[in-house]
């Protein structure tokens, strides 16, 4: 075993800001609005940690594409406890397009290029909620997936993977190499506090382009509008149960 | 102030102003706060009391910490899981 593992993480608007839509419906508004990373690629980075930590693994390579910015978020991960980031450099309208199977194409090229063992997604990221990078780059490696991981295992050269379902747990074993994508309760991700950023000031951060990896980043999909939800209407107030009963038979629900 | 000890007060006074920024009622509030309470104190000379006031300060940290992590933890439960 290499005991290499690629941890993938993506920069997203923070959970706690409330989103706004831009005037022309084209997509969501970015500038001047905080970012940070994923929660489920902070589960993600910090179960690689662990993994190291009880020396399961030896390395933990954090992988981000996207404009400069991503670097802050690799930055993040290294202070976690990764030993060395990746940087996939994509800008502009490349970035814009930057979808699921782009990113997986990119995973998968790097897993081959850095020999890696295992790879750990988030299971899906708070702006778009795709829920599939984690599955394609598992089937462009040909590797056995472990998704909506809440627990894991290490069996010798397998994995023993509990996983959330609709309706309980699933307990599965999948050899290595494979792809993991965590989910809310794999574990708690560590704080990444000032002294850990300073530290990680001095690890490496490798800078790379999709062409440097022959993938091919064209997207085949084509937003063609965004919009906010229904402002939720104000409630309506009556007099008596049989207004009640009058208002809902009008709006047809019973 | 002791000088070896000087040198911890800085530390916890740049780590808590560092984990106050994502503070939910405004960095502001945070930074403001943390500056009257440690200025309050500018004057304490007690190696033991200082080292005390450190203990608190780490303890504030820990509590941050946890504060975070809480309430994105509750926000990601409540958007991703049906209950």
């Amino acid at each position: 075993m290499s005991g290499r593992v690629l941890v993938g993480v993506k920069r997203v608007i923070d959970y706690a800001v409330k989103i706004r839509v831009k005037p022309d419906n084209s997509s969501v508004v970015t500038d001047g609005v905080k970012h940070s990373m994923n929660p489920f690629c902070e589960i993600a980075v910090e179960e690689a940690v662990k993994m190291k930590e009880k020396k399961i693994i030896k390395e933990v390579v954090v992988v981000s594409c996207g404009p400069q910015q991503a670097q802050e978020t690799i930055r993040t991960a290294l202070a976690m406890g990764a030993d060395r980031g990746i940087h996939v450099e994509v800008t502009g309208k490349d970035y814009e397009q930057l979808g699921p199977l782009q990113v997986s194409k990119i995973m998968a090229a790097l897993a081959k290029k850095e020999d890696a063992q295992l790879i750990i997604l988030g299971k899906q990221a708070i702006d778009d909620d795709c829920n599939q990078t984690g599955q394609m780059t598992a089937a462009l490696l040909d590797w056995p997936q472990g998704t909506f991981a809440s627990e894991l295992t290490m069996e010798g050269d397998k994995i023993k993977v509990v996983r959330e379902i609709d309706g309980g747990l699933e307990t599965v074993k999948i050899n290595t190499p494979a792809v993991i994508t965590a989910d809310l309760r794999l574990n708690t991700p560590r704080y990444a506090t000032l002294p850990n950023i300073m530290k990680a000031k001095k690890k490496k951060i490798a800078n790379l382009k999709p062409a440097d990896l022959e993938v091919d980043i064209t997207s085949r999909l084509e937003v063609l509008r965004v919009d906010e939800p229904p402002q939720r209407e104000a409630g309506v107030k009556v007099e008596t149960v049989d207004d009640l009963v009058a208002r809902l038979k009008e709006a047809g629900r019973i | 102030m002791a000088n070896p000890l000087r040198a911890e007060v800085v530390r916890l006074y740049k780590n808590l102003l560092y984990l106050g920024r994502d503070y939910p009622k405004g960095g502001e509030y945070f930074r403001d706060r943390l500056r009257a309470a440690f200025s309050k104190n500018k004057a304490e000379s007690d190696p033991q009391a200082i080292r005390d006031m450190i203990s608190r300060g780490e303890f504030v940290s820990r509590e941050l910490e946890a504060l975070y992590y809480l309430r994105k933890y509750r926000a990601m439960k409540k958007r991703y899981y049906e209950e």
